[in-house]
């Protein structure tokens, strides 16, 4: 897939609570790149004296009709709090899109994902729903007020939800829900390390295919710098570059 | 019209731009974004007699104006480098410039030798102040007996242009500058990076899993200017200049240092196109002060 360096213009920043934000970005030039579910983009932050390089960032979702590409952000650190503060109408310059994505196959699908690691899992749900996959969703979160966009992912599939303080449906972690008692043909992951390496250990339990989106402290994001390493079956690779999604039968998990 | 070009040793470079080892991959990953037969040439991540996975992760952070690094030289060695990479780059009309690592000075003679006979590699930068390898690497670089028995023996084993790339990290770079001179290198490329180290407070732990890594980025380049403006004062071989070059004016200003070629290297993490933007630079501003020729630039700083 062909990478570009391109202005967006920022259309909303719409607040999530304190720590997230949803921003919709248009293409300066009115040209989306085409993108692959689980692929991510590396953002250039203006107006942030302490941040020098550029932050990954996961594509959220990509709305053809509107031509929009979504971006649901976190408030990390001083360069992410800078991008969610960014108002409506300001150019941010990306590069896109980077990284493999998630594999498109036909089947009964359970998506699962934690914390703001759900981000990439709208749109894979979207473009797997249009295959005729059977999609499942399993979002995890601290309380019913930290899952987000939970009415979008209605759209494309069965959603079910996991809440350490028990205010919206299972008590407890993803990794306890009942919903993982049933057979799916692939499990796709994103969220904290723990929670992936918590599902990868099940899915190995019950013989099912798994793959997870690995989060990393990038620089460069196009495989050139090689910092952003995991330690796989093939030796040390670029998560930005043979990831960041990976097949659990990679890792040394 | 301006000439842009340059030369170093046998090296023609049709204008100064280079991009610095470890920075651009072997120049493939950034064919999306640039055309690099403008490049005046790429030097390819450091090369090493056998395979090595490099250093466990994490392996970055970012720092104010900069980055600190401890990669380690990963790469899958010199005869995967001629096998598999280089019949893919060969035809590019940019020079190739393949940077040279090792742990002992035999590895390092190794290594050029395989590369001798490769005649679209127009020059070997030969690495000697690398800060993340436990063997070799910096060692060589920091004392002038090691620098010119490195200079030496490589000079016997590979007979197109040879730059030595030196450590900042001593505490007269010229004396060693002069070193490998003395030892036939037909040019110098300083500053490699600055051993550097950061700790994250809250969980007391340091933030590279070596402790220590290189520095590089904006922060470094007054220290490079000024190690670059004292090498060029002292030796008479061409001086390569980098470190924190972001854009053009950057380029420029170590130019009139006294380099006669720069490499970009972290800014092709935050911009990939930025190598192509800061050759346009260069023309643009000789255009501007009336200057012909590279020539006349080079050292060009007025007292």
């Amino acid at each position: 897939m062909i990478k570009y360096i391109k202005d967006f213009i920022l259309k909303e920043n719409i607040e999530l609570g304190s720590m997230y934000s949803l921003l919709k970005l248009s293409p300066a030039d009115g040209i989306m790149p085409d993108m692959i579910p689980g692929q991510f983009v590396q953002v250039d932050i203006k107006g942030s004296k302490n941040t020098f390089l550029r932050r990954p960032i996961s594509i959220n979702f990509v709305d053809k009709e509107m031509n929009l590409l979504w971006l649901l952000v976190r408030r990390a650190g001083e360069g992410t709090s800078t991008l969610i503060s960014a108002p409506a109408g300001e150019a941010i310059n990306l590069i896109l899109p980077l990284g493999n994505g998630f594999s498109l196959d036909n089947g009964k699908m359970l998506l699962i994902g934690g914390g703001v690691g759900v981000a990439p899992l709208l749109y894979l749900g979207k473009i797997l729903s249009e295959k005729d996959s059977n999609v499942s969703f399993l979002l995890g979160a601290r309380s019913k007020q930290d899952l987000l966009e939970l009415e979008e992912f209605k759209k494309y599939g069965e959603v079910f939800v996991s809440t350490e303080d028990g205010s919206m449906g299972e008590k407890g972690f993803v990794t306890t829900h009942s919903i993982l008692n049933d057979k799916f043909d692939l499990i796709q992951c994103c969220g904290p390390l723990p929670m992936m390496k918590a599902v990868a250990k099940i899915a190995r339990l019950h013989n099912t295919q798994c793959e997870v989106s690995l989060e990393n402290v990038m620089a460069c994001g196009i495989g050139a710098c090689l910092c952003c390493v995991e330690d796989t079956t093939e030796g040390n690779v670029c998560v930005c570059k043979e990831g960041p999604v990976f097949n659990i039968d990679k890792l040394k998990w | 019209m301006v000439d842009l070009s340059v030369k170093i040793g046998q090296l023609e470079l049709k204008n100064p731009v280079l991009t610095a080892s470890g920075t651009f991959g072997y120049g493939e990953e950034f064919s999306d974004f640039i055309d690099l037969n403008r490049l005046g040439g790429f030097i390819v991540k450091g090369t090493t007699l056998n395979p090595r996975e490099g250093n466990p992760y994490p392996r970055m952070v970012e720092t104010p104006s900069g980055m600190l690094n401890a990669v380690g030289l990963q790469n899958k060695g010199v005869d995967y480098f001629i096998q598999h990479i280089y019949p893919r780059i060969k035809d590019v009309n940019s020079q190739i410039i393949v940077n040279v690592s090792g742990a002992s000075i035999p590895d390092y003679v190794a290594v050029c030798e395989k590369l001798q006979p490769l005649n679209k590699i127009a020059a070997v930068e030969i690495n000697i102040s690398c800060p993340n390898v436990k063997q070799g690497g910096m060692a060589f670089g920091t004392t002038c007996a090691g620098a010119a028995s490195v200079t030496k023996e490589v000079r016997k084993a590979f007979n197109r242009t040879m730059i030595v790339k030196l450590s900042p990290n001593v505490t007269d770079i010229t004396e060693i500058a002069s070193a490998a001179e003395a030892e036939g290198a037909d040019a110098v490329s300083l500053t490699n990076t600055f051993l550097g180290m950061a700790i994250n407070t809250e969980t007391r732990r340091p933030y590279l899993s070596t402790i220590t890594g290189g520095l590089s980025g904006a922060c470094i380049r007054p220290i490079a200017v000024r190690m670059v403006w004292q090498v060029a004062n002292t030796v008479k071989i061409p001086v390569v200049g980098l470190g924190g070059i972001m854009n053009g004016r950057d380029a420029i200003e170590f130019i009139l240092a006294g380099a006669t070629a720069i490499q970009v290297g972290t800014a092709n993490f935050i911009d990939p196109s930025v190598t192509v933007k800061i050759i346009d630079y260069i023309e643009n501003y000789m255009q501007r002060h009336g200057i012909a020729s590279m020539q006349e630039l080079i050292g060009g700083m007025l007292k």
